[in-house]
């Protein structure tokens, strides 16, 4: 059913984008096919939280107390094509970043399946550092869980700290990253995560954090990575960012997806939508 | 159209194509696309791990450096932690329940069988304990970077490991103290100490996998590591002690014996301890440790990697 729907739209989007038939054979790197994800979160039940709801629960089996699920990503279905930057936009908890991390395989769908071509890897803010480790440490650490070698680690270790920015007001990679602030934290994760080269790459509002002269380094990178990888995703709040890097967006909206189409006519309905 | 179109894909989806009736399986078999976090076989689990040694290697050291970074005495809690913790056993056992009977070697001996007690049964204890909490204390890492999850709960082994190296220092310390001197037999501590190793790491890969899914498991282990230390023979020696309490059938005093962290602190006294004799150790004490340490090894490796692909959620 999803695939007859897809054709229809398909031919309906060229119809639409007056493309010309592509020199280049369309190649799919991502595919998802009618993916869920959802979410057990421990504590967070409506129930009551007292030691004897929680025995009265378990003496009568009932599954799930005390557990709550929360349905991130409810059936959604896409192809994405080699050579193609994507923007995902969608209020906040839409489920934007959700799906990108079920995209990287990082998260485990519910039912349905993401196919890639090789190992996507997602660039975000929220990757996590270990926070009572030093800046030093978290790069090599880091580098090192991303599959880099001891020497590629090494020889790009300066790079990586000069493009964080984080030395500039003193000798601040030998403090523990609990010690930085939010934005140099944010900023050191951004440059670790970067100084790899991606397959398919997905951006979750990265570009967002740091300072102006950072923006404008990391828009850079972003933009070369874009060069090297296959497909690219952008998570972003920014408009602008999305109009300037991407010719489809995809508008995520509790989970489903609500338009699927060239940027500037999904832009125009989400503006519409959020009143701007 | 705007100027964003990137190579020679133009437009947002494809014109119509044979493709467009394949089912998205199909697809995605065509175009050689593999699922997207799907479980790797065991031998390419192997051969990624191993790619990853250096980042477990890492990770263990940075882990056990940030464990004292917010004390004032810094790295000197490595050794002074354990050397505290047989001074408690030390003075509740040794002192106010005199557990000292039948020490071999008599008396004298009672501190060095028990500082190698505790150091040893520690050394298990802390690697099941951080192995619960090793997947969902890591959460962040686990869903940012891809890399085989077994690294942490591995990297949990390896940092006990070389805190068992620090309480090393000590415990050669207090046997020198004790006058009881480097002979050939403390080369036997290698073989006891790899056996335990893979033990330790099987039973963290073990407790990893459990621990993720049933986050309640890290309140219940204390109780369980406790029980297991006392029927384990840490502070007191276990035979003696048992075959004195005439309603302990003998079957279960052989079974005690035969438990792993008994097996591994037997074999250690009696590598550093002179007057341990073969006729301490329980009977095949060799072949229980390397088979206790294959089979949980080698079992919780597999049982881990059964799961591999859904850690990370919860």
């Amino acid at each position: 059913m999803a695939v007859a729907e897809d054709t229809q739209e398909k031919t309906e989007m060229v119809h639409q984008a007056g493309a010309p038939a592509a020199e280049e054979p369309w190649i799919p790197t991502v595919v998802a096919e009618d993916l869920h994800i959802v979410y057990r979160v421990y504590g967070g039940s409506k129930g009551k939280g007292s030691a004897t709801a929680a025995l009265n629960r378990i003496v009568r089996r009932k599954p799930g107390g005390g557990v709550r699920e929360v349905h991130a990503v409810k059936g959604v279905n896409f192809t994405a094509y080699r050579g193609q930057a994507i923007g995902l936009i969608g209020s906040n908890g839409s489920g934007k970043s959700t799906l990108l991390r079920a995209i990287a395989g990082l998260l485990p769908a519910e039912s349905g399946r993401v196919y890639t071509n090789g190992q996507p890897s997602l660039l975000g803010v929220n990757a996590a550092m270990m926070n009572d480790l030093t800046g030093e440490r978290n790069v090599v650490l880091g580098g090192l869980a991303m599959g880099m070698s001891r020497e590629e680690v090494a020889e790009r270790y300066q790079g990586i700290v000069d493009f964080s920015g984080i030395n500039e007001k003193g000798d601040f990679i030998t403090l523990p990253m609990r010690t930085y602030s939010s934005g140099m934290a944010a900023r050191l994760r951004f440059s670790i995560a970067a100084a790899k080269n991606h397959d398919v790459l997905m951006i979750d509002e990265a570009l967002a954090t740091g300072d102006k002269k950072f923006q404008r380094r990391s828009e850079q990178r972003v933009r070369e990575l874009r060069e090297e990888a296959g497909t690219v995703f952008l998570v972003s709040h920014n408009n602008k960012s999305i109009r300037d890097t991407c010719e489809r967006t995809i508008w995520l909206e509790k989970g489903e997806i609500l338009h699927d189409g060239p940027t500037d006519e999904v832009l125009k309905e989400y503006e519409k939508f959020t009143g701007k | 159209m705007t100027e964003t179109t990137h190579g020679g894909a133009v437009g947002v989806k494809p014109p119509p194509t044979p493709d467009d009736r394949l089912s998205q399986a199909d697809l995605a078999a065509k175009y050689g696309l593999t699922v997207s976090g799907a479980r790797p076989s065991l031998t390419e689990y192997v051969r990624q791990l191993w790619g990853r040694r250096h980042f477990v290697l890492a990770f263990s050291r940075a882990k056990l450096t940030a464990q004292y970074s917010q004390a004032k005495l810094g790295q000197l809690w490595q050794v002074a932690t354990p050397l505290l913790n047989a001074a408690v056993y030390y003075f509740i056992f040794g002192i106010l329940l005199d557990g000292r009977k039948g020490v071999p070697g008599g008396d004298k001996n009672y501190i060095p069988f028990l500082v190698t007690g505790v150091f040893v049964f520690t050394f298990t204890q802390t690697s099941a304990l951080n192995g619960v909490r090793a997947i969902s204390s890591n959460l962040g890492l686990v869903r940012a970077l891809h890399f085989p999850r077994a690294s942490l709960p591995i990297s949990v082994s390896l940092q006990q490991l070389q805190q068992l190296l620090f309480s090393m220092i000590v415990l050669v310390a207090i046997l020198l103290g004790f006058r009881q001197y480097p002979s050939w037999s403390w080369l036997l501590i290698f073989p006891v100490l790899a056996c335990q190793f893979l033990f330790n790491t099987g039973l963290a890969l073990i407790m990893a996998r459990l621990g993720s899914k049933t986050p309640d498991l890290a309140q219940l282990m204390p109780f369980v590591l406790r029980t297991w230390m006392y029927a384990s023979g840490v502070m007191f020696p276990l035979e003696p002690m048992l075959r004195g309490n005439t309603s302990a059938p003998g079957w279960a005093v052989e079974l005690l014996q035969a438990n792993p962290a008994a097996v591994f602190m037997d074999l250690m006294r009696y590598s550093f301890i002179d007057a341990y004799t073969v006729a301490d150790i329980p009977p095949h004490a060799w072949a229980l440790a390397l088979g206790w340490g294959l089979l949980i090894g080698i079992g919780g490796f597999v049982f881990f990697w059964k799961s591999e692909e859904r850690y990370g959620r919860g």
